[in-house]
């Protein structure tokens, strides 16, 4: 039975070839839609964070329960705030008419 | 159950590399968003799938709040100001991490097993540094804080003591379960934070928020090894990568190594540097109308823009000026060094909110070769990206930086302030050159008088 931490392992270092190769490819003019977008894409972390909000024995309100409630918060304004102000730039992305 | 929610997980990590990979061309941008929208929708609803005991009020309540704040800002920034935009989303990421990894060593009745503390404690110490140097970042880009660099004696020496310190807390940790042990990991990491960006000074930023959006891939990524969630891992694991090469493309557009740019201290090895002139030299200047005369009968013209342009608020002008000149058959290009915004890829956001079609606008590497066929180029508060020096005089600091080559064009007009030198502190003989002119005063300023000029 292969170690769950090997499984991440392997996961991880092809993502990071993934992403080097797809980087590269990112034309230099949309390098700061590139930067706004991952950081709307970082906001996955609410994953994290969600998981953490759960009934602990019973109990809804925990130190767990809220800390994972603030990084709940804090990563939907990355997402919403990423996502939407790379879709109002690119808007601005226009070919001579 | 598994087995659905980690095919809806690999689902939405595919949506999110595909919204990457939109960005290759402006055309395929904006479906490339879309994916990615799509991909969290995905992996948030896969997530409340997979839970057992949510509390549904905590949750809904946090994504409510964030969103309207997140969609307030997106609406209202200044595009001048997304570097600060940017720095402060990425604190939120690391201060994201930071509480996540607290929050499960507070979870009572979950073990963990060694490999996962020592996840914990990744995810955590990169959450933190991320989280406090990108408030520092967003400081000094905002000009809270001042952007100059603040040094020293002794500083790197107490960084590595620091560094060690959070480590030993860290196998502390480790050994005996302490939460208190823990925390004092995590309050060195946010000290830590702050001195290591301290020493960077303002035009080492564009490194440096570049620098950070990587962190906060990595530090997404460590929560994932965490959790054991794949969608995590490659999320994180393609931002690290984007920030990291980002940070390389930035530094060699600079023409710095990631580690003096880290080490700090750009001000002081630049002021040796621009001593060596002697006495003062002669320069021609114009007036706008002049300016206006010489690109009206040009057949082809390339435009230089500078930070300067955009402190003035000068790009809805020029580009008026350009349409003019296109009208009258001049073959109007913008030529983009890549650090001539204060971020990756700035200036093209600029131009491109000023309505300037971007396949008007050229990088470097496109353009650089087609200088010495070029009438007339005109630098608008550009300087050090123009300056020759940076490809013959060895004993420039800025030797070996990549230019672009406007000194090869048949006239140059470079509109400045004044003979001031730019933020290299360095002389540029472009400015000194037989066939440029300038044509002083505020950008915006000018540019109105260049409209002027060719109208009548």
């Amino acid at each position: 039975m292969t170690d769950p931490f090997i499984i991440s392992l392997t996961i991880f270092v092809l993502a990071v070839f993934v992403g080097y190769h797809v980087v590269w490819n990112v034309t230099p003019a949309l390098h700061t839609p590139l930067m706004a977008v991952t950081n709307a894409i970082s906001g996955i972390i609410i994953v994290g964070a969600m998981l953490q909000v759960v009934d602990i024995n019973g109990q809804t309100l925990t130190v767990t329960s809220v800390l994972g409630a603030v990084g709940i918060f804090l990563a939907s304004i990355n997402i919403f705030g990423g996502f939407l102000v790379t879709q109002r730039m690119l808007d601005m992305f226009k070919k001579k008419k | 159950m598994q087995n659905i929610s980690a095919v809806l997980y690999l689902v939405s990590a595919v949506l999110f590399i595909l919204s990457l990979k939109g960005l290759s061309s402006p055309a395929s941008s904006r479906k490339g968003n879309t994916y990615g929208m799509i991909g969290m929708l995905i992996a948030v609803a896969t997530t409340f799938m997979v839970m057992e005991k949510p509390v549904l009020l905590l949750i809904v309540g946090a994504i409510a709040a964030g969103a309207a704040i997140g969609a307030f800002k997106a609406k209202t920034v200044e595009m001048t100001s997304m570097p600060e935009l940017v720095a402060a989303m990425h604190s939120l990421v690391g201060l994201s991490a930071v509480l996540i990894a607290v929050a499960a060593i507070f979870h009572s009745g979950m073990e963990h097993t060694p490999v996962q503390k020592v996840e914990l404690f990744i995810g955590a110490f990169i959450g933190a540094i991320t989280f406090t140097a990108s408030v520092i970042a967003y400081g000094k880009l905002s000009g809270k804080f001042g952007a100059k660099a603040v040094n020293f004696n002794g500083q790197h020496l107490l960084n590595l003591v620091m560094a060690l310190a959070m480590v030993g807390f860290g196998g502390v940790y480790f050994f005996t379960d302490s939460h208190a042990a823990f925390l004092i990991m995590v309050a060195i990491a946010l000290v830590l934070g702050v001195t290591l960006i301290i020493p960077i000074g303002g035009a080492d930023m564009p490194v440096v928020v570049s620098m950070l959006n990587s962190y906060s891939g990595w530090a997404a990524a460590g929560i994932g090894f965490t959790l054991n969630n794949p969608v995590l891992i490659i999320a994180g694991a393609c931002v690290g990568s984007s920030g990291a090469i980002l940070s390389y493309i930035m530094c060699k557009a600079m023409n710095r190594s990631i580690l003096s740019v880290l080490l700090g201290g750009f001000g002081a090895e630049v002021a040796a540097g621009g001593g060596g002139d002697s006495g003062p030299k002669n320069y021609k200047s114009g007036s706008a109308e002049d300016a206006a005369f010489l690109m009206a009968n040009a057949d082809s013209v390339v435009i230089v823009p500078g930070y300067g342009l955009a402190v003035s608020r000068a790009q809805h002008a020029l580009q008026e000026f350009a349409e003019l000149l296109h009208e009258k058959g001049v073959n109007v290009r913008y030529a983009i060094h890549p650090v001539a915004g204060r971020m990756p890829g700035h200036m093209n956001v600029l131009l491109a909110e000023a309505e300037v079609p971007y396949d008007q606008v050229l990088e470097m590497e496109e353009i650089n070769s087609d200088f010495s066929n070029t009438d007339v180029v005109l630098v608008i508060g550009a300087n050090d990206v123009v300056n020759p020096a940076a490809l013959k005089d060895k004993s420039s600091p800025i030797y070996g930086m990549p230019i672009l080559e406007a000194h090869k064009a048949r006239t140059i007009i470079v509109v400045k302030r004044s003979m001031s030198v730019g933020y290299a502190g360095l002389d540029n003989e472009l400015f000194y050159m037989d066939k440029t002119m300038m044509v002083f005063g505020d950008a915006k300023k000018v540019v109105e008088d260049l409209v002027k000029g060719v109208v009548h």
